[in-house]
């Protein structure tokens, strides 16, 4: 059955394809093989017994991936027992990762994923150094099966939000994330002295200390929330001075230092729909993204509501109305998130060879009045059904028939 | 879901307030054929109960403005009509044309509407702005006043900010009308504000006149949470306690009207929490009553059989869809998101299509936003309710979705005979936008408030900001 299941190959015919890494393509084809795309174009020949799908009029485009949320992490917000994004007690949680919380049985999968939405990061939250993300397909049913990548980054927190961790104050945190990253260093040369107890105290428990050497290579990246512009630069100093692999996310006053973020080559995680001041990001405005886009930044537009992680494309639709290209956005929520997280050589564009995550619209994606006709993960059609598709049945007449 | 950026990675754990209502009404269906004049708001329910001293007043006044043509434009009048290449005109604060022929007075300001939309100006039934204003500190934080399950004694008015910096957001957002709700904290949390979105210095200044209160009312999970340790500690508790309140307001409304009929002795004493009770049973306060399922908010309908009063509207409601049957046959409207579900388990059963379901069994539904940054974007998110119930095969036309965020809300609010409309007569609250507005690319260009240019995206001059945001950024 599995064999035969990916060995299963469907010819999406007809529609106007965005690739994101090239052109848009008329009247073409994307064929799927073995949960992989196995050519896109107009001259692609459809193999004898592949499944047809029509897409004459619709547009095809590479699923979403959306880095905003907890998707897999949460159920219901206000439930304790739901929620596994957050390791309590330690404000430094280098070591957590949070691939084991995840639930695959989650409501909110099926509900993101038949708006288009095939991939998120789920992303732990709270504390100076946050934990570790992790990137997944949704669908699968074990974790094993959603996993794609983990850990793509190292989650820390330079908002106001962390300032608890560092004495009540930005220069606190500044100096304990320093005294940390020296302390992982320290540690990660001398191993051997730790075990046999002849070392000072260090500033973090043995694993978060191991958790944090691939960051001080530079092999696993830094998320690092802040959006006050003084944060954003004291991020851009600190990964400078350790030589970190940066990744900003938040970043509300980050068009004020565009092009300073462009030169360091720091890709950017933009809540687009989120223009409301407070004294932690009193430049926040809806014309982030687009400034930064405009500066070079590589941009990522996220949706941060888990429950409406589906609502990627509005924040996309709206980040174009506030000045970004429409492909700017599109890359900007499809292959500028699969090489932020580390995935583009399997993710986020319609190439061959490429895991064929695809999505048929019945047009701009971005618009109220396009709804989704096929997605595929990994190859697999999943059925355009939820919880909230159920409920619609069960109640569209009334009295219902329980 | 206030401070989504700072919790940015950080889980949204999406505040999704609450807030409810009901309110007496006779509940007509929503009336296409509007309309008087519109400066003079039908006398609205000053409180009769007792004092015979002003309460507050409204010292709003009408902007001078010269009159305005728009033209060439499309036009959705919310009255079921989308005029292409319509022109509108308005002066003194009144519409006094709309069509496609439309003469243009010579004193007249002529916007070209060549390529854009003009649309009434959005009403949002369920707001916070100024009473939790940004930037969201403690301080700012007035919109609860969770001391006791039953406070009807509290006015949002005096709680608004008029300098909170999301109001011109809202403006530029289309917005021109608002309901500012107390929070949900409490079981009857207090009368709202109903206020013209305008750059102001006092509350007093963009009090809608003649507006009726509203009377905050929730259930579930929020008071039996808040007061977890003194009571209500369950939904029978809830229950319990607003059916004690309202069996003391019967008292005072009795003693008060006795008395107001002959006046013999001294008045009654004055209570203003069963004042704010007592004009609910009189039918002059709309109750606007927070309520998520399905089965409390059959409750919350018992509870207003049982006193004689009528829930204005629903606010949230997100299983309205299960029993859109009995709320068209009450009469109540619900004001609801278009998406917003999951933050509690009371929210769970939330779907797209409830607005379109409540619309095909002949309700009222209102797409509000109980939301700062939701304001800002109502037209989106009617239209994606829209389209969510056409792709399941529910008609609902462009002109209703519109009436989501206009005449309905302006029905809710008592308002619907001045403002929800394009049509003669009535205020002119309009906006025009870059495009269709129920497309994710449309943004208001400008915002006519009573006449009044109160926004202009084109032109710095007309895009008002609030003390907060002066001299603070580059």
């Amino acid at each position: 059955m599995i064999a035969f299941l990916l060995a299963q190959t469907i010819a999406i015919t007809g529609g106007t394809v965005y690739p994101v890494s090239g052109p848009k393509i008329d009247n073409a084809t994307v064929l799927i093989q073995g949960g992989r795309i196995a050519a896109v174009g107009t001259n692609v020949a459809v193999p004898a017994g592949a499944t047809r799908i029509d897409a004459t009029g619709k547009w095809v485009t590479p699923g979403l991936i959306d880095g905003g949320g907890q998707m897999g992490l949460t159920e219901i917000g206000a439930v304790q027992g739901t929620n596994e994004a957050v390791l309590r007690g330690s404000d430094v949680a280098a070591a957590f990762n949070v691939t084991e919380g995840i639930n695959p049985a989650s409501a909110l999968i099926p509900v993101t994923r038949i708006e288009g939405v095939t991939t998120a990061l789920a992303v732990p939250f709270g504390g100076l150094i946050t934990g570790q993300a992790v990137l997944i397909d949704l669908d699968g049913a074990t974790i094993e099966a959603m996993l794609i990548k983990s850990p793509v980054g190292m989650v820390v927190n330079l908002s106001e939000d962390s300032k608890g961790a560092g004495g009540g104050s930005r220069a606190g945190v500044a100096a304990r994330l320093r005294q940390i990253f020296n302390d992982a260093r320290e540690y990660g040369r001398r191993r051997a002295d730790y075990t046999r107890a002849q070392m000072q105290p260090l500033a973090a428990p043995a694993a978060d200390l191991e958790a944090l050497q691939p960051v001080l290579r530079g092999e696993l990246p830094v998320f690092a929330i802040a959006n006050r512009r003084s944060d954003l630069e004291t991020a851009l100093r600190i990964a400078k001075e350790y030589k970190l692999q940066l990744i900003l996310a938040g970043a509300a006053e980050g068009w004020q230092i565009a092009g300073q973020i462009a030169a360091a080559a720091v890709p950017v995680l933009v809540v687009p729909l989120d223009n409301i001041p407070s004294y932690d990001q009193l430049g926040i405005r809806y014309e982030n993204a687009a400034l930064l886009a405009a500066a070079g930044v590589k941009v990522v537009l996220l949706e941060t509501d888990t429950h409406n992680s589906r609502n990627l494309r509005q924040q996309a639709g709206n980040a174009v109305a506030y000045g970004m290209t429409w492909e700017q956005a599109l890359r900007a929520v499809t292959l500028s998130p699969a090489e932020v997280f580390g995935v583009a050589g399997r993710y986020g564009s319609l190439e061959t060879g490429k895991v064929a995550n695809v999505v048929v619209w019945t047009g701009d994606p971005f618009e109220f009045s396009t709804g989704v006709e096929h997605v595929f993960i990994r190859g697999r059609e999943i059925p355009l059904r939820s919880r909230q598709t159920e409920l619609l049945e069960r109640y569209r007449t009334l009295p219902p028939k329980y | 879901m206030r401070r989504l950026s700072a919790a940015l990675l950080l889980g949204a754990l999406a505040a999704g307030c609450a807030s409810a209502g009901a309110g007496p009404t006779q509940s007509p269906p929503p009336s296409p054929v509007p309309t008087q004049s519109a400066s003079a708001p039908r006398a609205a329910s000053a409180d009769t109960t007792s004092a015979d001293r002003a309460q507050y007043p409204s010292t709003y006044q009408r902007h001078p403005n010269p009159p305005v043509l728009i033209r060439n434009a499309t036009i959705m009048t919310a009255t079921g009509q989308e005029i292409a290449g319509g022109s509108i005109l308005f002066r003194d604060g009144r519409i006094v044309a709309v069509g496609t022929t439309v003469e243009a007075p010579a004193d007249a300001v002529v916007v070209d509407g060549t390529g854009k939309w003009v649309t009434p100006g959005i009403i949002d039934s369920h707001s916070h702005l100024g009473v939790y204003a940004a930037p969201a500190t403690d301080a700012e934080s007035d919109g609860n006043e969770a001391t006791n399950p039953v406070t009807a004694e509290v006015w949002a008015e005096h709680s608004v900010w008029p300098q909170d910096p999301q109001i011109p957001l809202a403006i530029a957002g289309g917005v021109t009308t608002i309901e500012v709700l107390p929070g949900s904290a409490n079981l009857i949390g207090g009368r709202s504000a109903i206020l013209k979105l305008i750059p102001a210095r006092t509350v007093q200044e963009m009090k809608f006149p003649g507006a009726r209160y509203g009377l905050k009312m929730a259930c579930g999970e929020n008071p039996k949470r808040v007061y977890r340790t003194r009571g209500p500690s369950t939904r029978m508790g809830n229950m319990a306690g607003y059916r004690a309140a309202f069996i003391q307001g019967e008292q005072y409304r009795r003693r008060w009207d006795k008395w107001n009929k002959d006046h013999q002795g001294d008045p009654p004493q004055r209570d203003l929490g069963l004042e704010s009770l007592a004009e609910v049973l009189r039918g002059n306060i709309f109750v606007q009553n927070h309520c998520y399922r399905a089965d409390e908010m059959v409750q919350m309908i018992d509870l207003a059989h049982e006193f004689g009063f009528k829930i204005r509207s629903f606010h949230h409601a997100v299983e309205a869809y299960k029993i859109a049957d009995i709320l068209a046959r009450e009469g109540t409207a619900v004001s609801i998101w278009a998406d917003w579900w999951g933050f509690k388990e009371e929210a769970m059963d939330g779907i797209h299509e409830n607005a379109a379901l409540v619309q095909q069994a002949g309700g009222r539904p209102v797409i509000h936003s109980d939301s700062e940054s939701g304001i800002q974007r109502l037209n989106q998110e009617a239209a994606k309710a829209m389209y969510y119930g056409r792709r399941a095969g529910i008609q609902v036309t462009r002109d209703q979705a519109l009436r989501w965020f206009t005449a309905n809300p302006a029905w809710v609010l008592g308002l619907d005979s001045i403002v929800g409309t394009l049509e003669p007569g009535k205020m002119a609250d309009v906006v025009l936008w870059s495009g269709d507005p129920l497309s994710v690319y449309a943004r208001a260009l400008q915002v006519y408030n009573d006449g009044w240019l109160v926004y202009d995206r084109n032109d710095p001059a007309h895009q008002p900001k609030t003390d907060f945001s002066i001299g603070r950024q580059p």
